[in-house]
């Protein structure tokens, strides 16, 4: 279950030469991204940040298997990825919760749609609601809920459905600035617990350098490349204004023209 | 989260309002035909028609029923009509909102039928039907079909995309997706529909009776027309108004039990 991190790390997400145009009403093209080379290894903690309108929810999506690329291709365990599948979690924006289904039918989704037989259901599912924090909640709809609590659901259910890989998709985007530093320590406590390779996509450099092993700066224009990377190596569980942090913080803004 | 219902008190004035409105209405009315400042061949008084009311709910003359047989026949023919169009409607709709063969093989007879008026049918259900029972069933049938898949399409075709998505990547099937996320999704929209239907089909029943039938309140209307009795116009009229509403209320209850059943 342990991995420690550093010693023979094995590739887990390579994206080759990946660029994806779309094509919009009045066929024009827009190339979203171009180019874009990128390997993350078993259960690290990649933050891919950029500022909005950079092609880093779209690249995501092509790992998810939502899109398909124009050209280059990504493998996972170095298996071509063709479509979604349940190796993958993913975490949305805006949460994507059923209203019409309980925290904890929406947290058994995937279970349920692969026909896990309900008492193995209902156990792991109160597992990753306790996980995240929901203990008491799981006969409560998604309306009786608060922001953060919707997307504790939305992180219960990825995990619920054991995929070694989460991709997070700004995930901390509508929360208010409070409860988002709030879910930025629950995100690393449960990444700590519960080791996965982690994609996480946010335009935020504050919550990239206080979750990520690495960052990977994409370029703020379309089509959007990768700019450059940083290695966060510091120690966890980590502090949002320690000087160490803000040391990076400050290297990473004077070397690049983004606003961050 | 409950919130506590706060009781606002109207004031006494917007109260008696619609009462008075009514009061108004209905004495200006029995003026209006007792004085013969309209005269009484071409419109009965309120009191009158209640007359007719009582009279009518055990004579048959002179359109050979009583009231409560003609309100039966269009409550019957209203009923069995609106259920098959509800029961063939929004599956159809649902199956066409989602999957695009059933799409692409029902809207063009969809699309050519829909702008053609109910009413229209008749001439050639009475050649297939006769006027009983069936032919009206089938005219309320084709009119409240429209609704249905209308609303029913609608609603699935207004899922949210993204839902769709996550769905997709929990490993979902089409099939799986219509089920658990598409019909969910378009419920408000389907039950909608209930009420639409309920009405296309209620004004449509009455139109198909005036011109073919020989019993119900459309037909009732008619024969007042033809003896030259207003006050059975009137009357039939208003049972018209009055079982429609009824009946839309009780629907509109059932919806109410089902949508809270479903979010329960």
């Amino acid at each position: 279950m342990n991995y420690e991190c550093g010693c023979d790390p094995k590739l887990k997400i390579h994206c080759d030469n990946v660029s994806k145009t779309f094509i919009q009403k009045g066929n024009q093209e827009v190339p979203v991204i171009r180019n874009v080379s990128l390997d993350v290894m078993e259960n690290e903690f990649l933050v891919v940040c950029g500022p909005g309108q950079c092609g880093k929810s779209t690249l995501l999506k092509i790992i998810a298997g939502l899109e398909i690329p124009d050209t280059g291709f990504v493998t996972l365990d170095g298996q071509p990825i063709t479509g979604p599948g349940p190796d993958r979690g993913m975490v949305f924006q805006s949460y994507m919760l059923f209203a019409w289904k309980t925290v904890r039918d929406n947290v058994e989704l995937g279970l349920k749609l692969r026909n896990v037989p309900a008492n193995e259901r209902h156990e792991i599912a109160q597992h990753y609601i306790d996980m995240v924090g929901l203990q008491g909640f799981e006969n409560h709809y998604p309306h009786q809920l608060s922001g953060g609590m919707k997307q504790r659901v939305g992180i219960a259910r990825a995990y619920a459905n054991a995929p070694t890989v989460m991709l997070l998709d700004e995930p901390f985007g509508q929360l208010d600035a409070q409860t988002r530093m709030f879910m930025q320590k629950e995100t690393a406590r449960i990444w700590e617990q519960e080791k996965r390779t982690v994609i996480f996509v946010t335009n935020n450099i504050d919550e990239a350098l206080f979750l990520a092993d690495r960052i990977v700066l994409m370029e703020g224009k379309l089509p959007g490349t990768v700019k450059t990377e940083y290695v966060v190596d510091l120690p966890r569980p980590r502090d949002h204004i320690s000087e160490a942090l803000l040391k990076l913080r400050k290297e990473i803004t004077d070397n690049t023209e983004l606003v961050l | 989260m409950a919130y506590q219902k706060v009781e606002v008190k109207k004031p006494l004035p917007l109260i008696v309002l619609p009462y008075i409105s009514v009061i108004a209405f209905f004495g200006l009315w029995e003026m209006a035909v007792r004085t013969g400042f309209i005269p009484d061949t071409l419109l009965a008084a309120p009191s009158t028609v209640v007359q007719t009311f009582v009279d009518k709910l055990s004579n048959i003359n002179p359109d050979g029923a009583t009231l409560g047989q003609h309100a039966w026949t269009s409550i019957q023919e209203a009923f069995i009509g609106y259920g098959l169009s509800l029961l063939v409607g929004i599956p159809l709709g649902l199956f066409m909102g989602w999957f695009k063969v059933v799409e692409g093989l029902c809207r063009p007879i969809f699309e050519l039928i829909r702008p053609i008026p109910p009413i229209a049918w008749i001439p050639l259900t009475v050649f297939w039907f006769g006027i009983g029972l069936t032919g009206k069933v089938f005219i309320i049938w084709i009119a409240g079909i429209v609704p249905c898949v209308i609303n029913s399409w609608v609603g699935v075709r207004m899922t949210n995309p993204t839902l769709i998505q996550m769905a997709r990547t929990y490993g979902a099937s089409d099939w799986q997706i219509f089920k658990q996320l598409c019909i969910p999704s378009a419920l408000p929209m389907v039950f909608g529909a209930l009420q639409l239907a309920l009405t296309y089909c209620w004004t449509n029943l009455v139109g198909a009776e005036l011109l073919a039938a020989d019993s119900g309140l459309g037909y009732l209307i008619t024969m007042g027309g033809r003896v030259a009795r207003p006050d059975i116009i009137v009357l039939g009229m208003i049972c018209v108004g009055i079982s429609g509403a009824i009946i839309g209320f009780i629907i509109d209850e059932i919806e109410k039990k089902l949508l809270a059943g479903i979010r329960r």
